[in-house]
């Protein structure tokens, strides 16, 4: 599968240099500073998960957000993944260290949807565009509708592997 | 200096932490180290490509040009653009703002703005290549095609919920 992204990335960029050289030095460029943007809370959020994952028993990450936590868990998560600002870059790698020790696949998925579309934490630049009613609207639906997509991912899960 | 210690400073408070914590607990600590090699080495491989693809996007992909086919007329065909548009982006969600409040400016319906920004969100293709590597296919694109219908039904409802008034106000806000 990596391969297969190299080789995509590499056709790509062949074919935007030989369009234009100048966007595609703009687009690595771009491509450099989200990566030197990406790195310190990628180092933090690693280093802090894989010291949790080591110190804390599957038992207890289980009983928090396993599949046994049933609604409690995805509640947990939803709260989680709302309130705090994780890229995706770091929140996958994480979801997937959880999930080989003992996280709920419903609940990993309630955590990354509310992550990308729920944010308690940018609501306020998001009304400085939208305004209030937009907001609470946009945000209120999106938090909802992570508990089905978590329905969604967790039966799909089910039915597959 | 100083800027670059204020950008680590999480990573270096994070790196104490696991520090005391394994050396208190030295079983954990190596357990910790070891997960750390293996979760570094696949992420900053898959990352390199990623940060490509998403460079490329945002330089070939003029998002400003295409919000005149997105208005209110633009029925099924609109839709299918606000999407892709949103999914090719990159940048996290508050990068979106701005970028929809300019389309909103060029025409592009309310509907569209909501579907454009839900798949900013959490559709963007090479975040869901990068989870198809993390979490596994079945994972990513279930939770894929379950963020696409509520993002659609989301940009109906909010349309229908809010309506031209809001629109208005939206765009005298950005007038002042």
């Amino acid at each position: 599968m990596t391969w297969f992204l190299y080789l995509a990335t590499g056709v790509l960029l062949g074919v935007s240099a030989a369009a234009s050289p100048e966007k595609t030095k703009k687009a690595l460029k771009k491509a450099l500073n989200t990566f030197v943007n990406i790195l310190p809370p990628l180092t933090a959020t690693l280093l802090l998960v894989s010291i949790s994952v080591a110190l804390l028993p599957e038992k207890v990450i289980a009983s928090l957000i396993g599949e046994e936590s049933g609604f409690f868990g995805q509640i947990l998560a939803s709260l989680i993944g709302s309130l705090t600002l994780l890229p995706g870059f770091v929140a996958f790698p994480m979801a997937k260290v959880l999930l080989e020790h003992g996280a709920g696949v419903a609940q990993m998925a309630v955590f990354v949807s509310t992550l990308m579309m729920v944010g308690v934490a940018t609501a306020p630049l998001e009304a400085s565009f939208f305004g209030w009613k937009v907001t609470l609207l946009r945000n209120g639906m999106a938090y909802f509708w992570s508990f089905g997509i978590g329905y969604a991912v967790w039966l799909a899960v089910r039915i597959w592997i | 200096m100083k800027v670059l210690l204020k950008k680590w400073r999480i990573a270096i408070a994070a790196l104490l932490i696991t520090g005391v914590l394994g050396a208190v607990f030295p079983e954990a600590g190596r357990e910790a180290l070891k997960l750390l090699g293996v979760n570094i080495s696949t992420i900053i491989g898959i990352l390199v490509p990623v940060f490509i693809l998403l460079g490329l996007f945002d330089v070939w992909v003029p998002r400003e040009r295409i919000a005149p086919h997105l208005g209110e007329a633009s029925g099924i065909r609109g839709i299918v653009l606000a999407v892709l548009l949103g999914a090719s982006s990159a940048g996290p969600l508050y990068v979106a703002f701005p970028v929809a409040e300019v389309m909103l400016r060029k025409g592009t319906s309310l509907r569209n703005i909501f579907i454009f920004l839900g798949s900013w969100s959490s559709m963007r293709l090479p975040m869901v290549l990068f989870e198809i590597q993390s979490v596994g296919p079945v994972f990513a694109l279930s939770r894929f095609a379950a963020s696409l219908a509520g993002i659609l039904l989301m940009g109906v409802l909010l349309e229908r919920l809010l309506g031209l008034e809001v629109r208005q106000e939206i765009l005298e806000r950005f007038e002042k």
